[in-house]
């Protein structure tokens, strides 16, 4: 065993460049148990809910489905299915907003309940062990989990990858501010997520899991603590309190000391993570049967009267979720998707709660003070002190500014995990994050113009070797065309046919024989004038 | 309904330029008080003058540049460069020096460069070096400690010295400045400088009556004293250790061998820290964020530079104290310095 993987073994917590202590605020919602949800009157499901494609439909208009029944199935690359939440009518397919920063439209399912939330028969599993690796898959697949920390990428796939691991990490760090989700999902249910990590850990043919919470939940550390002594497989790592802990990027850093290589992934260097919230839903889709119907989903801010967690059925609206927690909304309310750094704004409530929304945050506009006017920026180098990702976030923003896209790329713009770190701290108060992602977004662009006009340079290069081909071809016709006349005629006159060469000869020898006959007309004419 | 649309973060450390800004010139006042003491009132003269001047130039400035004039006001950074011009000049300095210097450092060095956070020299040095070069002698006319001067100079005649060049009672600055020997006071670095130069000992260059105290008298303690509100600034967040660190090393290690080598002939360590602007350049005027290095290593990098510029400036240079010259030196370096410390991105083969 090497140093580094001894002291991994022996809990050593590395760190992180930078990284800063927002307020946490998660005392807001933390305080009682995740409570159900009433049932919604509409829910809105979108097709794509992970990254990857949409899957596709398997239903219509009109149709009565139940609760967990699937809607879409896998299609083609990474698809995912979509399950309905509750027993109902689909009413509408068609495109409705989405929760995505840009507000665009999407395909959405529209279901109306019939209030009767009915389930369709569930096949719980009675010993995981027994079945195929693949099949395992295929049930996560099914069920269709996506990674429930936010980025959501299919579980399934990212386990599909077949590397030499040295651990599985469960992140329980939850570091953004506010949010408490996966904190009281932890207190609460620590014995299925530990069943969920064995299950992860037996797929992806892995030793050992670290299971990493932050400092500030003792309850979820205590919870854990008390169960981990029958799991050797198993070990709890607390990390310090500091924002993005929970960053896929850096909690490898702490907990290893390795470093993702820049465009890589985390199995790149032996490793691989997964939330707790995915394990958790993993642990129901494999003993249980259970789609990801439902989720954790923190409600807080001092805009609404019951700040606290919730079990949210997917496709729950927005709105309904708020309306039900005592939402005062003041002028110019922001509501914010995810957390305070990272999330994003809602401009309208009837965006639904998708696989990856953890957090609904309405604050007010003194504990959340909106942007001030941006300022010069002052070179201070606040923000470089910050980055986890150890950039220069005032080059890059000078950059981003100037578009110089080869500077950028200097700088390794795409190493930015948008954090928010930087912008932060700024004093000018410059929303650094955004120059970044109008960037990259531009940097793709480009890319992709640049993708289209090889393509299209591809398409004019073999058009014109195809019209260069057809002229030698048609020349070469032509030339043989020539040749099989000319040795047919030398064939005709062999065989004592007219030789048509004897015909231009003789119209050759006619108009020599008539010029020379005028020529001498002329001459005698010219003559006759001199003796005149 | 329509909601508000933010970017992320929607959270921020309410830390603006302003606040900076307003801490660093808190953080000058006992360096002030110090000065005030053992100079005299000129200093809240040329205080006066210099806020006065910057406010008139900074909105003069914005208006020429068609930029909201609130805005440049509101940002307090042309406070700082006033007051550390202010406090960088003879106290009885006539107000015409002030004044220029100011509205050159602000309209010049700061504005025709693009305002805030463009400017690639530090305003405050460079008026100083402006003022510097033009005028050595009013430059460099620094009163006698009020400990060992003949004549106690009043508030009304300094107002008068500074607006007239004579107190009220018809002294000019030049006799003001003759100590008890008939001699015109200079400053510790100038004087010791002169006599090294004059082949005087160290012993024998010391022995002056404004070396009585441990490093010079008066200047030692506004030394410490800004030493002071520079350690408040880094315990506050405002500036990093980095730069003061490295100017303080660039400047004492390599004058501890010098002085090692050199006893009789060197300026020691201590005169080197404690005299001058040394303490004032380390932390507030070398810090100064827009003209520096951005990064740990490269402030570290800057520190050591504009340290190591001083030292070889106040030892072998034409003027006794460098640390003007030593910061706008390395403000012209600071594109390579920041080139060659940028930090290794995560994923690009660093360590942890």
């Amino acid at each position: 065993m090497s140093a580094a993987t001894k002291a991994i073994e022996a809990g050593h917590i590395w760190t992180f460049p930078g990284g800063i202590h927002p307020p946490e605020r998660k005392e807001l919602s933390n305080q009682t148990s995740i409570a159900p949800l009433p049932l919604a009157k509409d829910y809105y499901l979108p097709l794509k809910q992970h990254s990857g494609a949409p899957g596709e439909l398997l239903v219509q208009v009109g149709d009565q489905v139940k609760a967990g029944q699937a809607l879409t199935q896998i299609g083609a690359n990474n698809g995912l299915p979509v399950h309905a939440p509750t027993s109902g009518t689909i009413t509408a397919i068609g495109p409705g907003i989405i929760a995505h920063p840009s507000g665009l439209a999407d395909t959405v399912i529209t279901i109306t309940a019939d209030g009767n939330d009915e389930h369709i028969a569930l096949e719980p599993l009675a010993d995981y062990t027994q079945i195929s690796r693949a099949d395992l898959l295929e049930r996560i697949k099914d069920a269709g989990i996506a990674g429930l920390g936010g980025a959501g990428f299919p579980t399934a796939q990212k386990l599909a990858l077949q590397r030499p691991l040295d651990y599985l990490i469960i992140n329980g760090v939850e570091c953004e501010p506010y949010i408490s989700a996966d904190d009281r999902l932890m207190r609460e249910h620590a014995q299925t997520i530990i069943d969920g990590t064995e299950i992860l850990l037996h797929i992806a043919g892995c030793k050992k899991a670290l299971i990493a919470i932050e400092a500030n939940k003792p309850e979820a550390i205590a919870a854990f603590e008390g169960l981990l002594d029958k799991h050797p497989q198993l070990a709890l790592r607390v990390v310090p309190v500091k924002y993005p802990s929970g960053g896929e990027k850096q909690l490898i850093q702490l907990l290893t000391g390795r470093q993702v290589p820049s465009r890589g992934l985390p199995i790149d260097v032996g490793l691989v993570m997964q939330n707790v919230g995915t394990a958790f839903a993993v642990a129901q889709a494999v003993l249980q049967g259970k789609p990801l119907i439902e989720r954790v989903v923190t409600v807080t801010g001092e805009n609404v009267e019951k700040p606290g967690n919730y079990w949210v059925r997917l496709g729950t609206p927005v709105a309904y979720l708020l309306e039900q927690c005592g939402f005062k909304p003041e002028p110019d309310q922001r509501v914010i998707m995810g957390g305070p750094m990272m999330g994003f704004t809602l401009a309208d409530l009837s965006v639904p709660v998708v696989k990856i929304t953890n957090c609904i945050l309405v604050p007010s506009s003194q504990e959340l003070a909106p942007a001030q006017d941006e300022m010069a920026c002052i070179r201070c180098g606040a923000c470089a002190d910050v980055c986890p990702a150890q950039l220069l976030p005032q080059q890059l923003q000078w950059l981003a500014k100037a578009k110089d896209y080869d500077g950028l790329d200097q700088q390794n713009l795409f190493d930015c995990i948008e954090c928010g770190a930087c912008a932060y701290v700024c004093p000018s108060e410059i929303p650094l994050v955004h120059y970044y992602r109008k960037a990259k977004a531009e940097v793709r662009n480009i890319a992709r113009e640049k993708a289209k006009a090889e393509v299209a340079r591809e398409r004019f290069e073999a058009r014109q070797e195809r019209l260069e081909r057809e002229k030698q071809e048609r020349l070469e016709r032509h030339r043989k065309a020539a040749e099989a006349r000319k040795k047919a005629q030398a064939e005709a006159v062999a065989q004592g046919g007219d030789n048509p060469q004897d015909a231009v000869q003789a119209a050759i020898a006619r108009a020599k024989a008539r010029k020379a006959a005028q020529a001498a007309a002329a001459q005698q004419q010219n003559k006759e004038g001199d003796d005149a | 309904m329509t909601f508000k649309i933010a970017a992320s973060p929607h959270a921020h450390q309410r830390r603006t330029t302003q606040q900076v800004m307003r801490w660093v010139y808190l953080a000058l006042i006992p360096g002030v008080l110090v000065q005030t003491y053992f100079f005299g009132f000129g200093v809240y003269v040329q205080l006066a003058l210099a806020l006065l001047t910057a406010w008139v130039a900074e909105g003069l400035a914005m208006r020429l540049r068609g930029r909201p004039v609130a805005h440049a006001w509101q940002d307090h950074t042309a406070i700082v460069t006033a007051v550390l011009l202010a406090i960088s000049i003879p106290a009885l300095a006539p107000w015409w020096i002030i004044v220029m210097g100011t509205a050159f450092a602000i309209i010049v060095v700061k504005h025709v460069y693009g305002g805030v956070g463009q400017n690639l020299f530090n305003p405050a040095m460079a008026g100083y070096v402006l003022l510097l070069i033009s005028f050595p002698v009013q430059m460099t006319s620094w009163p006698i400690p009020n400990e060992l001067a003949q004549l106690q100079v009043s508030i009304s005649d300094t107002v008068s010295l500074i607006f007239s060049g004579f107190t009220q009672a018809g002294y000019n600055l030049e006799q003001l400045r003759m100590g008890a020997d008939g001699i015109t006071m200079a400053t510790p670095l100038d004087s010791l400088r002169n006599d090294l130069n004059h082949q005087l000992t160290l012993g024998e260059a010391l022995s002056k009556p404004i070396f009585d105290d441990f490093a010079g008298i008066g200047w030692a303690w506004v030394n410490i004293a800004f030493l002071l509100g520079g350690l408040v600034l880094i315990k506050q967040k405002i500036i990093s250790w980095h730069i003061p660190g490295g100017m303080l090393v660039g400047l004492l290690v390599p004058a501890a061998i010098y002085w090692l080598f050199n006893p009789d002939q060197a300026i020691t360590p201590m005169l080197h820290a404690l005299s001058g602007a040394t303490m004032l350049g380390a932390f507030f005027i070398a810090t100064d964020p827009v003209t520096a290095a951005t990064s740990n290593k490269g402030r570290w990098v800057f520190g050591l530079l504009v340290g190591f510029l001083v030292f070889v400036i106040r030892t072998w240079g034409g003027y006794p104290d460098a640390v003007a010259f030593a910061v706008l030196l390395a403000n012209m370096t600071v594109p390579v310095i920041d080139k060659y410390t940028q930090p290794i991105a995560y994923g690009h083969g660093g360590r942890s």
